[in-house]
């Protein structure tokens, strides 16, 4: 299936190539590049790319395009998500996906990438079973491993990979006993320009760490169930068990992973956090635009706003910007004509504002469309959608553990029009 | 320890091997070196790699890893690189894989050096390392291995190990890659593999079949149910290539199930499967379509993975139904393909592909999540594009306002391309609905006085197709058109403004020729398709007013004649000869206004999408709508559907193995002492032993169990045998049944030799034995009159020659799939409503399935076998008295629970023995309240009269607390609880005699239990002490040298804790009963239970 990969920076060099069958020369990405200077910008790369007897894959991550080689009918689905899977194991194993630390552990992105995949074909892809096979480097470990000459690499099939419950590994222990659910969810709206909402929907996730002896088997139920709409789950948790009572089943991998992730039903009315009232304008003829943009909370429960982010791509034909922020900080990009406000909490008493004026290119033309406004927040202790855990349970070992819930809510692609 | 001993040795040989070759290729390398730049780096990489420290040869190789990665060539360290390869460290040997991987292809000789490593690793105990050998070993493409790898390849996919079979399906990939000859012998290979029953092995042998024999969809046919019952527990990307594989499998085998008048109820299928195997023959070829059992259980097995976390796996779901199911339940896959839009831009723009594909045909399916495809400005350009080509095909008469709003918007967005594509949407949207063609016109129309040039282009071109659809009122818009002409300069759109005032110059007729006479100043200036439309004006504008325009058009015909492209010079010169008379011209003058203004259908506007239907959705054609390499076509539909008898499976295969066996004692005559009899006896349970790890299908080892029993008691004497049957019968009706049969079965053997020499014939027979549950289980599907009753007909002579022409006949195998029928209905873990011991010996089958995953790593001597014997007491849930008309039996069926391995699985009957139906039957609250139970999905409604089995799990803990619940109904709730018998919280478990003393041994002081009972004389015999035993708790036989001990072995449900009971009989009937496991307390209850019945007669 996937004959090679290869990493590109993005000024365009090749750092990593991996061949899982006979070798693909790396003169198979000019025509990645080729493509890649047509596109204007990084992200419209198309993600499938045809050449004369290959086919290119590529995703791009923290500005790194995973680029995989195909040589014959595969659904692209499939491996634009093990290139994904790819990347978030790196990210698993190194704290951070960049070029520095995938060259500095060259050796073990290599035997990672030779256990993920044999022939091309996925063989492990569950980050508890690499992590069998190979530990994950740390500098204790190196120190250890410098001394007394054991190595990184496991020896035995790890005992996931053939077990029902191949996410988790055997023989886990641990001192303290916890497991920590996070409630994050996400809103996603278009705000039109008089303040209405065009779009709104609410996503969420549950990640969990969970750090457990033995094997556990967790349940968690919801006050509320029936406001999840769709659902996708780890593979541990139970889908009859859910179909059949809405009840989370399910023997935890060990450490972090993405229980859940959901979608509110569209029934519901959204909460809209915040508004935006915003007077952006330029004038025919002259040179001067006026810029002026107010937030406040809207809907919230009662919890501050905060952590407010708002960021919006300026017309081309605007030079500088010379505004003046009631809080927070504001920066202009002139090259990328990209505007940064970070705000901060919004204090209800003393609505944030950023006000002033912006300077136009000599004799450019007016521009058609005034600016979108993508805004970042987020509200701790607090779901939404009113999600609530009613209870988690455990069973099959014989401790206490200490559990822990957490809500919260962010912005996702939420965008104000003007 | 001692494969690294087996390292150590090898180590040294090989060194000793490749010193020697090293000597002589070394020079050659370092001749070969002095020509690349980084001699001296290798150099000192080759000094590291010979050195004796384990850790400078480890640095050096991180070092070559890293000039691989780069892609720089390392090639000429080969040698030196290879003699490490038998290394006793890990690390260093993984990296020495790799480096050989990567290069033996250019080194080929060398690398042979390095084969005679993996063959004996091949043979390790170790199976990780027996797989790892076998990926390295099929990796390294050297053509003269390709008999060694063969070889491995048969050997490892007859492995104990799923992980080393697993293996051995991707070198069957590897090996078919490098020598395309091997196909035949390989699809051996991939057809035995195909039955293997473990997950891991499925999705890996799929992808081999995919990629050596994709056209052998014969193999499949047995394999089918088989492969959409374990999907849901298949690795994700395993799921994937056999969803895609099952998608044009099920288009070859399966009826269209998109004709009208079809059935779609998905209840109906219920009944359906119950319904009489005749009448299925019938209305399969009666009208109205009925979805094949197979094409259902495929939807149905696939449904769940739509909530699948992998991406890919929703997509192929999703394509899955589409091409597949009836068109009113493609709306499922709706939901989550629109999640999945919530992922990575790569994945967005995949699915938005796809999307836009189905949302040609069926705009209904999306419509609901209309706004989940309304564009972001911080989508990518391509993101863009599909979501508006989506908006524009869900656009109909209701929407269309909220559409063209969000359109408008879109069009003065900064990002042009997409503005530009935006407007050929509104275009569409106008031509599709005819209601809003005029507000879109004049919308586009205001856009002409847009600043940028391509929005005014696009729209030009835009509203040039929408005129030509109702041209009669728009010559305000063409006036208007033609006043902007001189702003415009894209060429697309100048072409279009000239063609429109040549098309409808009857209705500028002052204008036109204005715009000729501008064009005639300009013409040698203009791109081609501008000439070619101004040519084309200039001659529409000579016939219809030649008066104003003659001169302008020789001009230009003039200009035209002389210019660069030969294009033009052409038309040009056709277009003079039409229009212009002259004495060469022939009849074709005549015409010339016909041809030219000829009435012109307007253009249909539609999806760029629209062709790429005929590609598979999800695949990589689909995506860049061609075809792309090795990509598969989906047949149609077939008229007819092809014979699905070919699906059925013969259940009790394992029986067939049982038939020669119990010719072998039939050729050895009767047994001439029992005690040899016993010992081959033995030898053939120790076989099943080890063999039920391999292929775990448990219907075989408790067929073949309870066969080999009524073996041994067809042999026995008869008065013992008629004293067991008096005893059973305080046991339940199929242990008497069972005893009755004893006698017949004697009859049998000796009628047996005509029948016994086909297989076929095993099947019948083990029918007629009555006791194998399997033959229970068809029996009671076929005639559902009892057991016993059945048995004695099959063993009377008249019954005989039917029973043999079943075998042929269709209806025979109709019985059998009936039997599988159940089977699907079972995973799905609805309650079927079948009688009990049926659905029991099938999900034991399903469940050792299941179980070779997990088995394997547990040394294979020591196992949790299913129950070899089962004599079912059932117990009184509720009352109907107290239950206000619904009672409810349960009772054990001693099988590993389904739902989690710790639970006791319980079946639980339940009947409406009042006058109305009853709904909603569930569980309600249970206590304690950590109880861990699996409750039966919610009964919906349950008729007067009826009565429906259910399977539940519970959790006991290994104690015999009560589990208490509420059975609920609609209106009522009843407390119940279930209180199990000691035994009933032990799952058998096999082992040898060894291991038995073994882990007795461990067992001892307080976790020893005995007693010295007095036995009833009808029980010392050895059946009737393992009947009493086995009576009592769920344990498993273990074979015995000594006569006079028996063994059990089992294992407690939840903490798996061993619990070895032992019976040793004295002298006058005494006998010393002995319990070990750690759970004293069970060891007590125990030993008091199986007191019991042993002292008892």
């Amino acid at each position: 299936m996937i004959h090679s990969l290869f990493l590109i920076n993005s000024s365009g060099d090749i750092f990593l190539e991996k061949h899982w069958k006979s070798v693909v020369s790396r003169s198979v990405c000019d025509y990645f590049f080729e493509a890649q200077e047509r596109a204007t910008e990084p992200e419209n790369v198309p993600p499938v790319i045809p050449t004369p007897h290959h086919y290119l894959i590529s995703v791009l991550r923290h500005r790194i395009y995973f680029v995989a080689v195909i040589q014959s009918e595969v659904p692209p689905l499939f491996v634009i998500e093990f290139l994904h899977r790819v990347v978030d194991t790196f990210q698993d194993y190194f704290g951070v996906c960049t070029e520095a630390a995938i060259k500095d552990n060259v050796v073990v992105v290599y035997e990672l990438l030779e256990e993920m995949l044999d022939n091309g074909f996925p063989l492990a892809t569950e980050s508890n079973i690499l992590k069998e096979l190979i530990k994950p480097p740390t500098i204790l470990r190196t120190m250890v491993n410098t001394i007394t000459g054991s190595t990184n690499v496991g020896e035995q099939l790890p005992t996931g990979q053939l077990s029902v419950v191949p996410w988790r590994r055997t023989g886990v222990k641990y001192t303290n006993n916890e497991a920590y659910f996070d409630v994050v969810e996400e809103i996603d709206a278009i705000i039109d320009k008089s303040g209405s909402t065009i779009t709104a929907e609410i996503q969420g996730v549950i990640d969990a760490c969970v750090k457990l002896t033995g094997m556990p088997d967790l349940t968690l139920s919801f006050m509320n169930p029936r406001l999840l709409d769709d659902v996708s789950f780890h593979p541990c948790v139970r889908f009859k068990r859910w179909e059949a009572e809405r009840i989370l089943s399910f023997i935890p991998p060990d450490g972090n992973f993405r229980l859940l992730s959901y979608h509110v039903s569209s029934q519901n009315l959204v909460a809209i956090p915040v508004y935006v009232k915003h007077n952006i304008s330029f004038r025919e003829g002259s040179s001067q635009g006026r810029f002026d943009l107010t937030l406040g909370p809207k809907q919230t429960m009662g919890k501050s706003v905060e952590a407010v982010l708002v960021s919006s791509q300026l017309p081309r034909g605007v030079l500088t910007a010379n505004l003046n922020p009631s809080q927070g900080t504001y920066t202009f990009d002139p090259v990328t004509k990209m505007l940064t406000w970070d705000v901060g909490k919004i204090n209800p008493q003393k609505l944030p504002s950023l006000k002033g004026t912006m300077s136009l290119q000599a004799g450019a033309s007016k521009p058609d469309e005034n600016p979108t406004i993508n805004i970042q927040l987020k509200i701790q202790q607090m779901a939404i959608s009113g999600l609530k855990v009613n209870r988690l349970d455990m069973y099959g070992e014989k401790y206490k553990p200490f559990k822990g819930i957490k809500y919260m809510t962010k912005a996702g692609k939420f965008q104000v029009r003007t | 320890m001692s494969t690294i001993a087996l390292y150590n040795d090898q180590g040294g040989a090989e060194a000793a091997v490749e010193a020697g070759q090293e000597n002589s290729s070394s020079t050659g390398g370092a001749a070969f070196g002095l020509f690349s730049s980084d001699f001296k780096k290798n150099e000192d990489l080759k000094e590291m790699l010979e050195s004796n420290k384990e850790s400078l040869k480890l640095d050096a190789m991180k070092r070559v890893v890293g000039l691989i990665s780069k892609g720089k060539n390392a090639s000429e360290l080969f040698p030196a690189v290879v003699k490490n390869v038998a290394s006793k460290n890990i690390e260093l040997k993984k990296l020495v894989y790799v480096y050989l991987v990567r290069y033996a292809e250019e080194q080929q000789d060398l690398a042979l050096l390095s084969i005679s490593t993996f063959q004996r690793a091949l043979k390790d105990p170790n199976q990780f390392i027996r797989g790892s050998a076998l990926r390295v070993l099929s990796s390294i493409r050297v053509p003269i291995i390709v008999p060694i790898m063969m070889l491995a390849i048969k050997e490892a996919a007859a492995d104990l190990s799923p992980y080393v079979r697993k293996t051995s399906a991707h070198a069957i990939q590897k090996l078919y890659s490098l020598d395309p000859d091997q196909k035949e012998q390989l699809i051996e290979v991939i057809e035995k593999l195909l039955k293997d029953k473990s997950t891991l092995v499925a999705g890996s042998v799929v992808m081999a079949f995919e990629e050596v024999c994709p056209d052998r969809i014969d193999l499949i046919h047995k394999n089918y149910r088989k492969l959409c019952n374990l999907l849901v527990d298949v690795e994700e990307w395993g799921q994937v290539v056999i969803i895609s594989m099952l998608t044009r499998y099920a288009r070859t085998q399966f009826t269209s199930p998109w004709k009208e008048g079809a059935i779609f109820d998905e209840n109906n299928d219920k009944a359906f499967y119950d319904s009489d195997s005749e009448e299925k023959k019938d209305t399969t070829e009666a009208k109205p379509y009925i979805m094949d059992p197979d094409h259902r259980l495929l939807l149905r097995n696939t449904k769940p993975l739509l909530q699948s976390r992998n991406t890919a796996v929703v997509m192929c779901v999703a394509q899955l139904y589409w091409h597949l199911a009836p068109t009113q339940e493609v709306n499922i896959v709706t939901k989550s393909l629109v999640r999945l839009l919530r992922s990575h831009r790569e994945v967005q723009y995949i699915v938005l592909q796809n999307i836009a594909t189905m949302s040609i045909q069926r705009k209904g399916m999306f419509e609901p999540y209309m706004k989940s495809f309304y564009v972001r400005s911080t989508d990518a350009t391509h993101i863009k594009t599909l979501k508006l080509e989506i908006l524009t095909n869900l656009a109909n008469e209701a929407n269309i306002s909220t559409i063209l709003r969000e359109f408008q918007t879109y069009v003065k967005s900064q990002d042009k391309a997409f503005a530009a594509a935006t407007i050929q949407a509104i275009g569409r949207c106008a031509t599709n609905i005819t209601d809003v063609t005029d507000t879109c016109l004049s919308g586009l129309v205001l856009l002409l006085s847009n600043r940028d040039e391509t929005v005014v282009a696009e729209s030009v071109v835009v509203i040039k197709k929408l005129l030509q659809t109702q041209p009669t009122q728009h010559s305000e818009i063409i006036k208007h058109m033609a006043k902007l002409f001189d702003n415009i300069t894209v060429s697309m759109a100048r072409a279009s403004i000239l063609w429109l005032m040549g098309e409808y110059c009857d209705r500028v007729p002052k204008i036109a020729p204005d715009v000729l006479r501008k064009m005639a100043k300009t013409f040698t200036a203009e791109e081609d398709i501008v000439k070619l439309q101004t040519v084309n004006l200039a001659a529409k504008l000579y016939l219809t007013n030649s008066k104003q325009t003659k001169l302008l058009t020789q001009y230009i015909l003039n200009l035209g004649k002389y210019d660069q492209s030969y294009d033009i010079r052409d038309r040009t010169r056709f277009i003079r000869q039409l229009i212009v008379p002259n004495e060469k011209s022939g009849a074709l003058n005549k015409y010339a206004r016909r041809i030219l203004l000829a009435p012109k259908p307007a253009p249909v506007l539609e999806s760029s999408f629209k062709d790429r239907e005929r590609f598979q959705l999800g695949t990589l054609s689909h995506s860049l709508n061609t075809k792309a390499a090795g990509y598969q076509e989906l047949s149609d539909w077939p008229a007819v559907a092809p014979d699905q008898s070919v699906r059925n499976v013969e259940v009790i295969e394992p029986v067939q193995e049982w038939a020669p066996s119990v010719g072998k004692t039939k050729k050895s005559g009767k047994p001439k002492s029992a005690d040899k009899f016993y010992s081959d006896d033995e030898e053939e349970k120790e076989e099943e032993g080890s063999e039920s790890s391999k292929d775990s299908s448990s219907s075989s080892s408790s067929s073949e169990e309870s066969g080999s029993e009524s073996e041994e008691e067809s042999s026995e004497e008869s008065e013992k045998t008629s004293s067991d049957s008096g005893k059973s019968s305080s046991g339940s009706e199929k242990s008497s049944s069972e005893s009755e049969t004893e006698p017949k079965k004697k009859k049998k053997t000796k009628k047996a030799p005509q029948k016994k020499s086909k297989p076929p014939a095993a099947f019948s027979d083990s029918d007629e034995n009555g006791n194998g549950p399997v033959a229970q289980a068809s029996s009671s599907s076929a005639e559902s009159s009892s057991g016993s009753e059945t048995d004695s007909e099959d063993s009377d002579p008249p019954a005989t020659p039917q029973k043999k022409k079943d075998v042929k006949s269709k209806p025979k195998a109709e019985v059998k799939s009936k039997v599988e029928v159940s089977l699907l209905d079972l995973v799905d873990f609805s309650p079927a409503p079948t009688n009990a011991p049926k659905s029991s010996v099938i999900s034991s089958s399903l469940l050792s399935d299941l179980e070779g995953l997990s088995l394997s790593n547990i040394s294979s001597t020591m196992q949790v076998t299913t129950p070899s014997f089962g004599p079912v007491k059932t117990y009184e849930l509720l009352h109907h008295m107290t239950g206000k008309g619904l009672s409810a039996k349960y009772h054990f069926p001693r099988q590993p629970c389904l739902y989690e391995p710790s639970m006791v699985a319980v079946q639980v009957i339940l009947t409406n023995s009042s006058d109305h139906s009853l709904e909603e039957i569930h569980i309600g609250e249970r206590s304690p309240a950590g109880l861990n139970i699996h409750c039966f999905n919610t009964i919906e409604r349950l008729e007067p009269e009826a009565s429906v089995t259910v399977s539940m799990g519970i959790d006991f803990s290994d104690s015999t607390q009560a589990a208490n619940f509420q059975l609920c109904t609609k209106e009522d709730q009843f407390s119940v609880s279930i209180q199990p018998a000691v035994g009933e919280l032990l799952m058998p478990s096999s082992m040898t005699e060894q291991d038995y003393s073994k882990e007795q041994g461990k067992l001892l002081g307080m976790n020893e239990t005995s007693a010295t009972i007095t036995m009833a004389t009808a029980n010392t015999s050895s059946q009737a002490i393992s009947k009493q035993v086995l009576s009592v708790c769920n344990v498993g036989e273990v074979p015995s040298s000594q006569k006079s001990v028996h063994r059990f072995a089992g294992r407690t449900v939840s903490s798996g804790a061993l619990v070895l009971v032992c019976l040793e009989l004295k002298e006058s009937s005494t006998a010393l009963l002995t319990i070990n496991t750690e759970k004293s307390v069970m060891a007590s209850m125990l030993l008091r239970d199986l007191k019991q019945p042993l002292v008892q007669a």
